[in-house]
């Protein structure tokens, strides 16, 4: 076997991760006082409002692209639904990982599973994510089926197929709401340039552009560096979809700030203003203005720098939520400890570590198993009839 | 009977009994350093405020619909018929939901300990059940805090500020704060004062949240309806389609096309 190249990329790479293992030693061992800034004031922070509120959401891509090949029967779309189907389900997987390092007893994660209170919005999204997680599992196995060629379990696979998406469909569509409801509880505590009763929906309908966002920005992502071909005809047709998302999006927020009549909030010495001005040029005005211009919605980069600037947009979005509209009623301010940081880009880092690998090794971007093949009854004994030639 | 706590400021001498008897009986340490704290944290449940010679105490309020008790994903949080906010430290995973949306931030976390746990006041649950008034209750020397049954220290609140409605501002803390609570304030200086938000709604705060979670059992059966009614829909149109073209096109799908693709 040959040693790997050291590259610039790859030495950032493996510095974060030993940084974040440092970390992780003194999060486990000193307790999450001594690892984290969050305090009774201010109990939850960056691994909350990034890790989990922004992992969670850059993951819907999955029931985005799913919903549109199977239930809307747009196949043109199927070559790009492995990766994305394998960025949400790394999605999750890192959203769990980072929900153990923030739970103040991580062994306990499984206790909504058997002690229910279903008046709980975290009960509901609890119970979402790990079906949903099971469903993206699913959806994804069929890759790990075709790899080491279980064909009558590839066969059930897609049999299913359906109706996983459809449960895709409806758990993602409710704990990405759910996430916006949880917040609902707090209508003293969350500024009111954010707090609105129609947070699940504002949240519902940024998943979907940060789905479409996504699939557009790791579709590009894997013709940089993985040395893919471009599917740039899909990815324009991503882009105006991306741009009607975005336009009833920012309607939808708009006519709510309106109806609530809280503009005056918008003033020049309140913190509040700058993020979130921000957050509304990023995910709403920038990325619009930019697709509405032909020459850029229908060029790779123009696409890829729309979806970069949305993706941002969200993000801060979440983190306006989780943090900045917090801060006044906390009375304090905060800013994550070097523990928490490192953290998160470790869990970050893993997750780009891991889809390098799964590209690698696995039949991510491969042409699939020839669509004939499959009708083909399988020969006795187990053995393989020889139209299967999965390239691997 | 719901029981309940009534706190009379215009009574309290400040003498942080209530203080001392609630470590006692939370097995909390107590000395002249935790009793100069002028915050509740998580080795102090209650505390008695001191600005210049007025007092207010602050402790759990014990909701009738509490927030925190809504939120816990695992009903470690819940309501009592008999009045208190108990806490079952064995379901608690950690998540901190319930700092979150408590709306008087009152459950404190243990944040120096590798395995910490949520701590507050829990009305001295235990004792309540057997019969006896709380630990605070019966350390005052006063009268200040009283136990008792929620509607009875409701009337008394009202008898006390009709007799003296100069020694009181004309509003009892907790009568409809968030729903009601189980424990009732009455002070001689406005609350906001002591840091008590007067901007609460009269409605239960679960309600915001139980109002869009009543919906998910109808959204999910109509969603699946639609979106499976939807599949049946574009797969019929691209089967015409097939059919009509005699079946060249790769990609459209048909109703068999995703068992082999």
């Amino acid at each position: 076997m040959q040693s790997p190249k050291i590259t610039f990329w790859r030495v950032v790479l493996v510095l974060i991760l030993l940084v974040g293992a440092y970390a992780t030693v003194v999060r486990f061992t000193k307790g999450l006082g001594a690892s984290t800034n969050l305090s009774d004031a201010f109990p939850w922070g960056l691994w909350v409002g990034f890790d989990v509120m922004c992992g969670v959401m850059l993951a819907a891509g999955g029931f985005t692209l799913t919903a549109t090949v199977y239930i809307l029967n747009l196949r043109e779309f199927k070559p790009i639904i492995r990766p994305t189907v394998l960025t949400a389900f790394l999605g999750y997987i890192l959203v769990t990982v980072a929900l153990l390092f923030d739970l103040g007893r991580g062994y306990r994660i499984w206790h909504p599973l058997v002690m229910w209170n279903p008046r709980s919005v975290m009960f509901e999204v609890a119970w979402c994510v790990t079906l949903y997680s099971t469903v993206l599992s699913l959806e994804f196995s069929s890759v790990v089926f075709e790899r080491w060629r279980f064909f009558k379990l590839l066969r059930l696979q897609k049999m299913l197929v359906i109706p996983l998406v459809i449960a895709g469909v409806m758990l993602s569509t409710l704990h990405q709401s759910s996430l916006g409801s949880l917040y609902l509880i707090v209508p003293n505590k969350l500024h009111p340039l954010w707090y609105t009763p129609i947070l699940p929906v504002l949240f519902f309908l940024s998943a979907i552009c940060v789905g479409l966002a996504m699939t557009i920005f790791e579709s590009s992502m894997s013709a940089r560096h993985f040395g893919r071909h471009l599917e740039l005809p899909l990815l324009r047709q991503l882009g105006r979809t991306l741009l009607v998302a975005l336009g009833v999006y920012t309607v939808v927020r708009f006519q709510d700030l309106l109806h609530r009549g809280v503009w005056h909030l918008l003033q020049w010495r309140s913190p509040e203003t700058p993020l979130f001005v921000l957050e509304m040029l990023l995910c709403s005005f920038a990325p619009i203005c930019l697709l509405l211009i032909p020459k850029v919605r229908n060029n790779a980069d123009g696409l890829y720098l729309s979806s970069v600037l949305c993706l941002l947009g969200f993000v801060t979005n979440r983190l306006n939520i989780a943090i900045t509209g917090m801060e006044r009623y906390a009375g304090q301010q905060y800013f994550p400890k070097w523990t928490e940081i490192s953290i998160t880009l470790a869990i970050v880092a893993s997750g780009f570590l891991i889809f390098a690998l799964a590209v690698k090794y696995l039949p991510i971007f491969e042409s699939e198993v020839p669509r004939q093949s499959l009708a083909v009854p399988e020969t006795a004994g187990g053995k393989l009839p020889e139209l299967y030639h999965v390239e691997s | 009977m719901s029981k309940g706590i009534l706190y009379d400021a215009t009574l309290c001498i400040g003498c942080k009994l209530c203080e001392k008897g609630c470590a006692e009986r939370n097995g909390l340490p107590y000395d002249d350093t935790i009793a100069a704290e002028q915050k509740q944290s998580e080795h102090k449940f209650t505390v008695v405020l001191t600005r210049n010679d007025k007092f207010m105490r602050r402790l759990c309020m014990n909701c009738q619909d509490p927030s925190c008790a809504s939120v816990c994903p695992v009903a470690a949080l819940r309501k009592t018929a008999l009045g208190p906010v108990t806490y079952d430290a064995s379901r608690c995973m950690g998540c901190r939901y319930c700092m979150l949306a408590c709306p008087f931030s009152v459950p404190k976390y243990e944040w120096n300990k590798p395995l910490p746990l949520v701590r507050k006041c829990d009305m001295c649950f235990d004792r309540v059940a057997r019969g006896l008034q709380t630990a605070c209750a019966e350390a005052c020397p006063t009268g200040a805090t009283m136990f008792g049954v929620r509607e009875d220290l409701v009337s008394e609140a009202k008898d006390r500020i009709a007799k003296n409605p100069e020694n009181y501002v004309n509003h009892i803390f907790g009568l409809n704060e968030v729903g009601g609570t189980s424990v009732l304030l009455l002070s001689s200086v406005p609350f906001e004062e002591f840091g008590y938000r007067t901007d609460l709604s009269g409605e239960a705060l679960p309600l915001l949240t139980y109002r869009v979670l009543s919906h998910i059992p109808d959204l999910v059966t109509i969603g699946g309806v639609a979106l499976g009614g939807l599949w049946w829909l574009t797969n019929r149109k691209n089967e015409l389609v097939r059919a009509e073209h005699g079946n060249s096109d790769p990609t459209l799908g048909g109703r068999n096309d995703y068992a082999k693709s």
